[in-house]
């Protein structure tokens, strides 16, 4: 789960770091009020789950409060990569001596939390890793034992950040390490962290993600703290009709998963396959055989008949969908014959021939010799292992080239 | 001979009275595994399929009379890290996470315990490991008829981020007379207890397994750390790679997830095509076609023989 930088901004002050006084706006008016309290120039920053707001005109400086109204009713307008704002930001703008970075990501390969610092903030890390390793900082935390303030002392240190400097940057980095395990977050990322005229360090910029399995347990963060509505998933897009009837189908039923996706997908070809893996070689197979796939799904975990039928009906009935390909890797959970009756009453219900319809069955596995008499009976094409996940692929991708459109 | 499991290998199930586990003990009885306890507090006393149920893993243990080897963890995701340091705690050495939707923090705590204490984890969010006609630990393969079609003995390790693939794969080397020596379902999260280079080295020391077949996804760096491990270690196991999910390169599928929750790109290094170039410069041979895989073995197998 993203979070926007107002929302980011105040999870790190929960956790203690310093940020500036700052103001979550959705009004030229409320803008101006604002700016009015701080009473000196401010900066006016879109609020979007997105990146290059920069570039985009996304933030602008304003030396009086009616400046400040004026930019924010542009930007509240302004659309950054298919993203309308939230709403703006409108922080004083600081009196920056140096920018630093601090963040904590997970490192897979060692299974820890992996703090990151260095004295170039502002600029993307990656590209500050790649040009200027020795100015950044790196080092794991246990999961089991609390973070110390010397696990992060040592990784300002190593950049060769000393002085007041390092006893600043110190808990800060240390904070957002407790954060990061504490809030079950993917990332946690201040940038820049900004050394102050007067000495202070302040939090200019932050952002965070969540992990989606830990949304649960984190409500009160999110619901209370935060204020975000349950209902308030912050997909990376907005779902098509095909995703949201599919995810209602599923939900109906407690028996087995059903999951569809049609973002990015226009062909003609329905797949209604299984399982994670299965999926994402059937899909590749169709694709690199020449066959246009309409969406892409995914059955588990032994669905009944009215959810397999479900799952068929949805990829039936979307544009330009000719004909269904129904096939999943071994079965040992899920029944074939389950998965079969399915399909065969959705091509039925729609009033379609289930022989013409589906392109070809290749789900072997569980309840098989069941599941083939049934597809025989409506004279479905099909077939067991010994038919490649590759080769039934190709299959129903050289039935759908040679029908009529 | 295997690698982590052998006729004699004990092992309970944590969560046992639950539906999919009850399925999944008796397809392990079914097999010939021995499955000495269960565990799901509030149920001591009662039995699954024969299986003696307890309250706690130390009641199992001391009903037992000696160490357990194994535990298979199929408890709701909320319950797993209390009930997989229960496991590490009492002296088990292998466990199998079955749950999926668990939280990486969680599963990060299990693993730093497990290395603390020895044990080796599997999973989550898998289907456990079997090594053919002697012990199937977890639900892989299904019921014991249908994981004697897919998998029989033989000269190749598998190891896979899906549990269906690694039957599928499996069963294609089976049908070839090639068969299998162990098979594991590594998981499909994004933190696993056991990478493919961590198992490496128990696949090196089993003197049955000639060659290794792996499956593999976007997302995360395991394929690189698998590489690293492969040039640094002269590993004497010719190597054969599928990779799934190209499609997931194309724009507009950039960060979304398909198939398994670690299978998303969110960087450069997660891409299909950044993974399957680093395992080829380490010499691991990545076939374009799942159909392929058989023909390929064969082909390493004749030119190491």
């Amino acid at each position: 789960m993203r979070f926007y930088e107002y929302e980011a901004r105040k999870i790190v002050e929960l956790a203690g770091v310093p940020v500036t006084k700052y103001g979550f706006c959705t009004s030229a008016e409320e803008a101006r009020k604002v700016a009015e309290e701080i009473g000196g120039p401010v900066v006016i920053k879109s609020q979007v789950l997105t990146g290059g707001r920069m570039k985009a005109g996304g933030v602008k400086f304003a030396d009086t409060p009616e400046e400040a109204a004026q930019h924010a009713e542009e930007i509240l307008k302004l659309e950054i990569n298919g993203h309308m704002p939230r709403g703006v930001l409108v922080d004083p703008k600081a009196e920056v001596k140096q920018e630093y970075y601090a963040g904590v990501v997970w490192d897979g390969t060692a299974k820890k939390p992996l703090m990151l610092f260095s004295d170039m903030g502002g600029i993307d890390i990656e590209e500050v890793a790649e040009k200027h390793p020795e100015h950044v900082g790196k080092g794991h935390v246990s999961n089991l034992l609390p973070v110390s303030d010397f696990e992060a002392k040592q990784v300002v240190a190593a950049t060769g950040v000393t002085g007041s400097q390092l006893n600043r940057a110190t808990p800060v980095l240390a904070r957002l390490a407790r954060l990061f395990r504490e809030n079950d977050m993917t990332l946690a990322e201040i940038n820049p962290l900004a050394e102050l005229t007067d000495g202070s360090f302040v939090a200019l910029d932050a952002h965070m993600e969540m992990e989606a399995e830990a949304v649960g347990r984190q409500k009160k963060l999110l619901r209370k703290e935060l204020g975000i509505a349950e209902d308030d998933t912050r997909e990376t897009y907005e779902p098509s009709d095909f995703e949201k009837n599919v995810g209602a189908i599923d939900a109906a039923d407690h028996r087995g998963v059903i999951q569809g996706k049609d973002h990015g997908f226009t062909g003609n070809l329905g797949l209604v396959i299984g399982a994670g893996g299965g999926s994402l070689t059937l899909t590749d197979a169709v694709r690199n055989q020449g066959g246009q796939p309409a969406n892409y799904s995914e059955i588990g975990g032994n669905p009944s008949v009215a959810k397999a039928c479900g799952l068929a009906k949805e990829v039936l009935e979307k544009d330009g969908v000719e004909k269904i390909a129904v096939m999943m890797s071994i079965v040992s959970n899920t029944r074939v014959d389950i998965v079969a009756r399915g399909v065969i009453k959705a091509c039925l219900e729609l009033g379609k021939d289930p022989g013409e319809t589906i392109a070809i069955f290749r789900i072997p596995g569980a309840w098989e010799d069941e599941g083939f008499k049934i597809l025989e009976k409506y004279g479905v094409e099909y077939c067991d292992r010994s038919v490649s996940m590759w080769e039934a692929a190709g299959r129903a991708v050289s039935k759908i080239q040679g029908a009529p459109a | 001979m295997s690698i982590l499991l052998d006729k004699d290998t004990t092992f309970i199930v944590q969560g046992i009275t639950g539906r999919e586990a009850v399925n999944l003990t008796k397809e392990c009885l079914d097999y010939g595994s021995k499955v000495v306890g269960g565990v799901t507090p509030g149920r001591k006393g009662r039995e699954v399929h024969g299986v003696p149920v307890f309250d706690t893993v130390a009641q199992a243990v001391a009903h037992h009379g000696g160490p357990i080897d194994g535990s298979v963890v199929t408890v709701p995701p909320a319950f797993t890290k209390d009930a997989v340091l229960e496991a590490i705690e009492n002296g088990i050495e292998l466990i199998v996470v079955v749950t999926e939707r668990i939280p990486r923090g969680d599963v990060a705590e299990m693993v730093e315990l497990a290395d603390m204490r020895g044990a080796r984890i599997i999973g989550p969010n898998c289907l456990g490991l079997i090594v053919p006609e002697v012990c199937k630990m977890g639900g892989i393969g299904g019921p014991a008829k249908d994981a004697a079609k897919a998998y029989q003995p033989g000269r190749v390790g598998v190891m896979s981020r899906s549990g269906g693939m690694t039957t599928e794969i499996s069963s294609s080397l089976t049908q070839a007379g090639l068969g299998v020596s162990t098979a594991v379902s590594i998981g499909g999260d994004a933190i696993i207890g056991s990478a493919y280079a961590e198992l490496m080295p128990y696949f090196e020391a089993d003197e049955q397994t000639e060659a290794i077949v792996i499956y593999t996804e976007p997302g995360g760096r395991m394929e690189a750390q698998l590489a690293e491990w492969v040039k640094d270690n002269n590993s004497r196991l010719p190597i054969v790679a599928f990779m799934a999910g190209k499609f997931m390169d194309d724009e507009e599928m950039k960060g979304m997830s398909f198939g398994h929750a670690g299978t998303i790109v969110e960087g450069v290094e997660d891409t299909a095509t950044e993974k399957i170039a680093r395992l080829e410069a380490a010499g691991i041979r990545v076939v374009e076609r799942i159909d392929e895989i058989p023909d390929v073995v064969k082909e390493k197998l004749g030119a190491t023989a």
